[in-house]
């Protein structure tokens, strides 16, 4: 198993491959608005730092946010299309809980990552493996409970919810997202997987998904909020 | 180049609502395949970027595998991958870059990120074969209006003039509002025009003899709209057909004057017309006549080639290959205000 794993659903762009045992590459920016620069080059290095070539890849896994839509967007459209050009598949998984996976909680806690316009994208979890509610998008204000807080969104809004809650990592590392995901595709024959993988017709609510399904689904955004636009009412008079 | 060493290039338009993909060898036509969003943002009375960009992600997987079916190739036969890298909607150019990147490095193949207004030029040569050098090139759509003098496509674009305010087709979509015919409204504006008289009203002709190559379709807009109040007020029927047909008229006329200083003004003889508003009937007609009047060859594409699409940013990225001109990096950006004179980046 060689896993290619990527996220861009928050300012970090990060990229790893995992051989199903550890993570054998890895490669972290911080960088909110070079995305779309950064990415294509991130996947490149770890290839070449871990003397493989796509050829060797059997699954790419990216993460389906949420996250600001620009840069998400690039991640799953670069896992898609080089998916496409590899013949293998490609995969989402929340970029929540690759957050999870790498926090080092027993209790139940919450993760939140930031969502611009004041509020958090964010999700409640029983242990690192195990999310309960969510994905959410909402005001910091608003976080259930008393539970600790993992991700940005918690240190970016300690005044709302109480510094003693905020803990680490801020950010997704891709290490955990390979990690998360070879964990599963351990678990599951090539079937199944396939099956996982698989994008269905037409637009599905990828929210509705990613709050039922599994770790691994297919490679969607998971946007919380409607586009903004608004039906225009009768044109504007140009004459008084 | 022999034929069969001719490149295949696989091409990725993203910069508004079209999804284009588009594959050529050389300069031979193979897929132009294209999903468009358009349906989704008609309710808005315009694109809305964040739709577009939804769809864009959505739309390219399928488009690609459309593509490739209908030149009958398979990915691993693609020779280089180009892309649209600007200028046009940050977001919904963002989707196609990282779809290209990944396409040519997944293939082990270059990549070419080119101007999107360079690709509305180079398309012609699919169609009507290589492009005279030098030529003129007026592109006119709902997001541009510009004047290019173009020694050649490859290596060297150069502005001459361009809209001030609103562009060609944005007119066209904001007098069909204001008459009540659907969005997008260049089609829509040029079918009632047909049934109307393109004298009925004199509308004003902006910057008509100022000299310069620019255009200006802010005030005629408004003038169609005060002028259609003014009946509105007066309890009269708006004549929709002469109010197209008029508005069209003026919008034609001053487009195809200013094309016609321009190879004059350069002494050019070959004039090239693309971007959607080409596919206005009125603007071929008068440009035809206008040219012969002039000696002027006339190059319009097929209106699925002047419409924005994959196949003119692959039929660039095959002049790219054939001109030797250096790849672009993995590191491109997505440039939504790349200038004109930069035909690759
Ligand atoms: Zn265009």
């Amino acid at each position: 198993m060689l896993v290619l794993a990527f996220d861009t659903a928050t300012p970090a762009v990060t990229a790893a491959l995992h051989d199903g045992e550890r993570v054998v590459a890895e490669s972290t920016t911080i960088d909110a608005r070079r995305h779309g620069e950064l990415l294509a080059p991130a996947v490149e290095h770890v290839l070449r730092e871990s003397g493989a070539t796509l050829k060797d890849v059997t699954a790419i896994v990216a993460g389906t946010g949420p996250g600001p839509y620009t840069g998400l967007r690039v991640g799953l459209m670069t896992a898609t299309a080089l998916a496409m050009t590899a013949g293998v598949p490609a995969f989402g998984v929340c970029t929540l809980d690759a957050l999870a996976y790498s926090a080092r909680e027993s209790g139940p806690f919450l993760v939140a990552t930031d969502a611009r316009r004041k509020e958090v994208f964010w999700a409640r979890y029983g242990d690192p493996r195990t999310r309960l509610d969510g994905p959410r998008v909402d005001r910091p204000h608003d976080l259930p409970g008393e539970l600790p807080v993992i991700g940005a969104g918690g240190a970016m809004y300690a005044d709302v919810i109480g510094a003693e809650r905020v803990r680490g990592p801020e950010l997704p590392s891709a290490g955990a997202l390979a990690a998360l995901a070879a964990e599963h595709l351990a678990t599951l024959s090539e079937e199944e997987a396939a099956e996982l993988a698989r994008v269905p017709e037409g637009r599905v609510d990828s929210v509705e998904k990613a709050r039922e399904l599994a770790v691994l689904g297919p490679p969607r955004p998971i946007y919380l909020r409607r586009p903004d636009a608004q039906v225009p009412g009768a044109p504007k008079r140009v004459t008084a | 180049m022999s034929r069969r060493d001719e490149p295949i290039v696989l091409g990725i338009e993203t910069s508004c609502d079209e999804t284009g993909v588009g594959i050529v060898r050389g300069h031979t036509l193979l897929a132009n395949t294209i999903a468009s969003s358009m349906d989704e943002h008609a309710r808005f009375g315009g694109v809305v970027p964040e739709v577009a960009s939804r769809a864009h992600l959505e739309a390219m997987t399928p488009t690609v595998e459309g593509a490739l079916a209908a030149a009958g190739l398979r990915f691993s036969d693609i020779d280089a991958v180009a892309v649209t890298a600007g200028p046009g909607l940050a977001g919904a150019l963002l989707v196609g870059v990282a779809a290209a990147k990944a396409y040519a490095l997944g293939l082990g193949v270059p990549l070419y990120g080119v101007n999107h207004l360079a690709a509305h030029v180079a398309v012609d040569q699919l169609e009507h074969g290589p492009l005279p050098k030098p030529s003129i090139a007026l592109l006119v759509s709902g997001g541009h209006s510009s004047l290019l003098l173009v020694p050649d496509v490859a290596q060297d674009v150069i502005s001459l003039g361009s809209t001030v305010d609103d562009a060609a087709g944005e007119a066209f979509d904001k007098v069909a509002r204001v008459l009540g015919l659907p969005f997008p409204g260049g089609p829509h504006i040029d079918r009632a025009a047909r049934e109307g008289s393109g004298t009925a009203v004199a509308f004003p002709r902006g910057k008509y003899d100022d000299g310069t190559l620019d255009f200006s379709f802010s005030g005629l807009k408004t003038a169609v709209a005060r002028w259609v109040e003014a009946r509105e007020a007066a309890g009269e029927a708006v004549p929709v057909a002469d109010v197209a047909a008029s508005f069209q008229e003026a919008v034609v006329d001053v487009l195809t004057r200013k094309a016609l200083q321009a190879c004059a003004r350069y002494g050019v003889k070959d004039l090239l017309i693309g971007g959607g508003v080409a596919a206005n009937s009125r603007l071929r007609a008068m440009a035809q006549e206008r040219c012969d009047a002039a000696g002027v060859r006339l190059r319009v594409p097929r209106p699925g080639l002047c419409t924005d699409n994959g196949a003119m940013v692959a039929a660039l990225g095959a002049d790219l290959v054939a001109a030797g001109v250096h790849p672009s990096t993995l590191e491109i950006p997505a440039d939504s205000s790349l200038p004109i004179t930069v035909v690759n980046v």
